[in-house]
């Protein structure tokens, strides 16, 4: 029996060190079940395996919770001989900074956080982008021109979102109201489709989420309203109300980045790209009139092109105080910072 | 055909041999799992549960891992002996974190080491509030302590995201939910250098032992068991039992507070919105595991601890799926709970019409 494990041990060793290229780590903060934020990180990395075939081996953790655990998993992932690590929530910043110290000859990736180190790069991306096109389809398509907003938490992630979708709601309907409801969570199907419920008990059509299950897109089909998928293609789960959803792509910065470490170019950055870039994208548009995805198709590429952008200003927060002065465009740390919401937005705003 | 029959007293031998005849079946399923998933079971075995031990940094991560289910399982085993079914440390744990947390965040140059003192006194008395609240409602109207523990869980949880998202969130954290780093003094200092292993883990081990005696040896030791086993009789014998209702709930909910206290200052550093309160469900799991006899509960957290750091290595080593570890816990309570039938019950074979 000893010698049984010891072989097996051996044998564990020996694979574990067979001739990669490169080693690439995922940490996910969900199961890769999910069919929203973790899924899609996960698309990215099964697309880094098909670009570069046997050059890259990679490895993901699932669920792994944004306390104690964190630092163990992304030090295990260091320590057997990964080169390359992405941790894909915000909750693992600070263990991937520790960590990132520990092991200066490992790369560290860590997604919408705001800590750097010359191992340490951090990335996000420009999801308010795609807020503003479902913005100007919800305003197209409501009748009750109230529109429903399932919001996780209170951040500036999430705050510019509602934000962006209600400026362009108010650009092509200025009768439109935005009501938001918190569940306080990223992943909660039972709380989220009795938001949905609740909301669309109050004469709200069309509903949108920045939460990842499809429950809301399920509760909308049920009571024959529309709706918004998130992070991933939801049209499955109630295709009769699925519109269109704000895809999550992080297959072409996953693709460059391992790259980038496979020809020895990497460095630390900051990147924060969106529909220029190919991060986000919008799925196929569904159960609206054609002009409506006209119009969004073209407001999709004026984005694209830089030639409008979703918070160009006047901007005008609920008290009345002019947050984006007429003729200007928020800035990036301006948009990261935000922690207001614009006029014709209904529910509070937990401070 | 096979059947149950009574025996005449409970197996003493089968008590202490239940947890290990429920090992022993949970690894033979798991291994026919592994192998229908097209694994090689014995590598996988070994992933599991030799990888933790093979190196000084994963052994000290056992420990770390085990201390707080340690605590809350001890804890949690004698109010279950006492027929208490706390089943809220989660929640405990949550308002422990949070009281101590206060401490912290009210004293951001603390240097002193004496300041753990008070800090850790905070997490008791925080878990203890939680834990009051149960314990009254059962013991003035009679409420369900399953149903008022568990619901103060959510309250806690709730209460900790406001907290961490309104009036304590760091003005350097550009708006994310986080408090301010502890200040020095309240980060419990770490025995083993280059790993997380902090006095928390000889401290855990110490009151453990502790409980165990206290069990074994003293008069409120035996009227919790007492009315834990009938209490009627506890009745004849003069313990009351509203006052073991509050001495099971206040000491679990205590030490699910000092967990939610030693974790967050040991190794998290600060409040945020997930701080491993879940340990406060693993931890019943734990409490059986561990026959509900405290230091039972040491070896339960270890063997809970081993599986957790073992099914990350699985990911990491032979990618396999993190549902694997929970169908392996999941399997471990239920052979766990099948194999406790036999304490009190026999099998027999019986001819078919001869009964």
């Amino acid at each position: 029996m000893r010698r049984t494990l010891a072989a097996l041990a051996v044998g564990l060793v020996a694979t574990s060190a067979a001739a990669q290229e490169l080693k690439v780590g995922f940490v996910y903060v969900g199961p890769i079940g999910d069919f929203g934020w973790t899924y899609q990180h996960d698309q990215g990395r099964l697309a880094v395996e098909q670009a570069f075939g046997d050059r890259v081996e990679t490895t993901y953790v699932e669920s792994v919770p944004e306390g104690a655990d964190a630092e163990r998993v992304i030090r295990q992932l260091a320590a057997s001989g990964h080169g390359l690590i992405f941790t894909t929530s915000f909750g693992y910043m600070d263990a991937t900074a520790k960590i990132a110290e520990q092991f200066p000859d490992v790369k560290f990736e860590h997604a919408t956080g705001y800590k750097t180190a010359a191992n340490l790069a951090i990335y996000n991306a420009r999801f308010y982008e795609g807020r503003a096109v479902i913005g100007t389809i919800a305003g197209r398509m409501t009748r009750t021109n109230r529109i429903g907003y399932i919001a996780s938490f209170p951040i500036p992630e999430v705050i510019m979102g509602v934000n962006a979708a209600t400026l362009a709601a108010q650009k092509v309907n200025p009768d439109v109201e935005m009501t938001v409801t918190w569940v306080n969570s990223w992943y909660d199907p039972g709380r989220e489709a009795d938001a949905a419920k609740a909301l669309i008990a109050q004469g709200i059509d069309v509903i949108m989420q920045h939460t990842d299950s499809p429950a809301p897109v399920q509760a909308a089909a049920e009571a024959g309203a529309l709706a918004f998928g998130q992070a991933s293609d939801m049209r499955r789960f109630g295709p009769e109300a699925h519109m269109t959803a704000i895809i999550d792509d992080w297959a072409p910065y996953y693709v460059k980045r391992v790259g980038q470490v496979l020809d020895g170019t990497w460095e630390s950055t900051n990147s924060w790209a969106g529909f220029a870039e190919g991060e986000v994208v919008m799925a196929p548009y569904w159960n609206m009139p054609y002009e409506v995805a006209v119009e969004a198709a073209d407001l999709e590429r004026a984005i694209r092109l830089g030639r409008t952008h979703p918070f160009e200003g006047p901007v005008v927060d609920r008290d009345g105080a002019v947050q984006v002065p007429e003729g200007e465009t928020a800035s990036d740390a301006h948009l990261l910072s935000m922690g207001y919401f614009v006029q014709g937005v209904v529910g509070d705003l937990p401070k | 055909m096979i059947a149950l029959e009574a025996r005449p007293e409970a197996s003493r031998a089968l008590a202490l041999a239940s947890p290990a005849l429920a090992i022993v079946l949970t690894l033979l399923a798991s291994a026919a799992l592994i192998a229908a998933l097209g694994r090689d079971p014995l590598s996988a075995l070994h992933v599991y549960f030799v990888s933790p031990f093979l190196d000084g940094y994963s052994r000290a991560e056992i420990l770390v891992k085990a201390t707080p289910l340690a605590l809350m399982g001890a804890g949690l085993a004698i109010s279950f002996r006492a027929n208490v079914w706390n089943i809220g440390a989660a929640g405990q744990y949550t308002l422990g974190a949070l009281a101590a947390g206060a401490v912290a965040l009210a004293a951001p140059e603390a240097r002193s080491a004496l300041w753990l003192a008070p800090y850790l006194a905070a997490g008791v008395a925080g878990g203890m509030l939680w834990a009051a609240a149960p314990a009254l409602l059962r013991t003035r109207f009679g409420a369900n302590e399953i149903l008022v523990s568990l619901m103060l869980t959510y309250v806690a949880g709730l209460l900790l995201d406001w907290l961490v998202r309104g009036p304590w969130r760091s003005p350097l954290s550009f708006g994310f939910p986080q408090s301010r780093d502890f200040a020095e003094a309240f980060v419990l200092p770490v025995i083993l250098d280059g790993t997380r292993l902090h006095v928390g883990a000889p401290a855990a081990l110490l009151i453990a032992a502790a409980l165990a005696l206290l069990m074994a040896r003293t008069l409120r030791g035996f009227s919790v068991r007492v009315i834990g086993a009938s209490p009627r009789a506890g009745a004849f014998a003069g313990f009351g039992e509203s006052g073991t209702v509050w001495f099971a709930l206040l000491l679990s909910g205590g030490l699910a507070g000092l967990a939610g206290a030693i974790e967050v200052g040991a190794v998290i550093g600060k409040i945020q919105p997930d701080i491993g309160a879940s340990a406060g469900f693993t931890a019943i799991i734990v409490a059986f595991l561990g026959r509900l006899n405290p230091l039972g509960a040491v070896l339960g957290a270890l063997v809970l601890a081993v599986s957790v750091i073992g099914g990350e290595n699985a990911q990491i080593l032979l990618k396999l799926p993190k549902n694997v570890t929970g169908v392996f816990q999941g399997m471990l309570l239920f052979f766990l709970l099948a194999c406790d039938v036999l304490i009190r019950w026999r099998v027999v074979w019986r001819r078919k019409g001869a009964a």
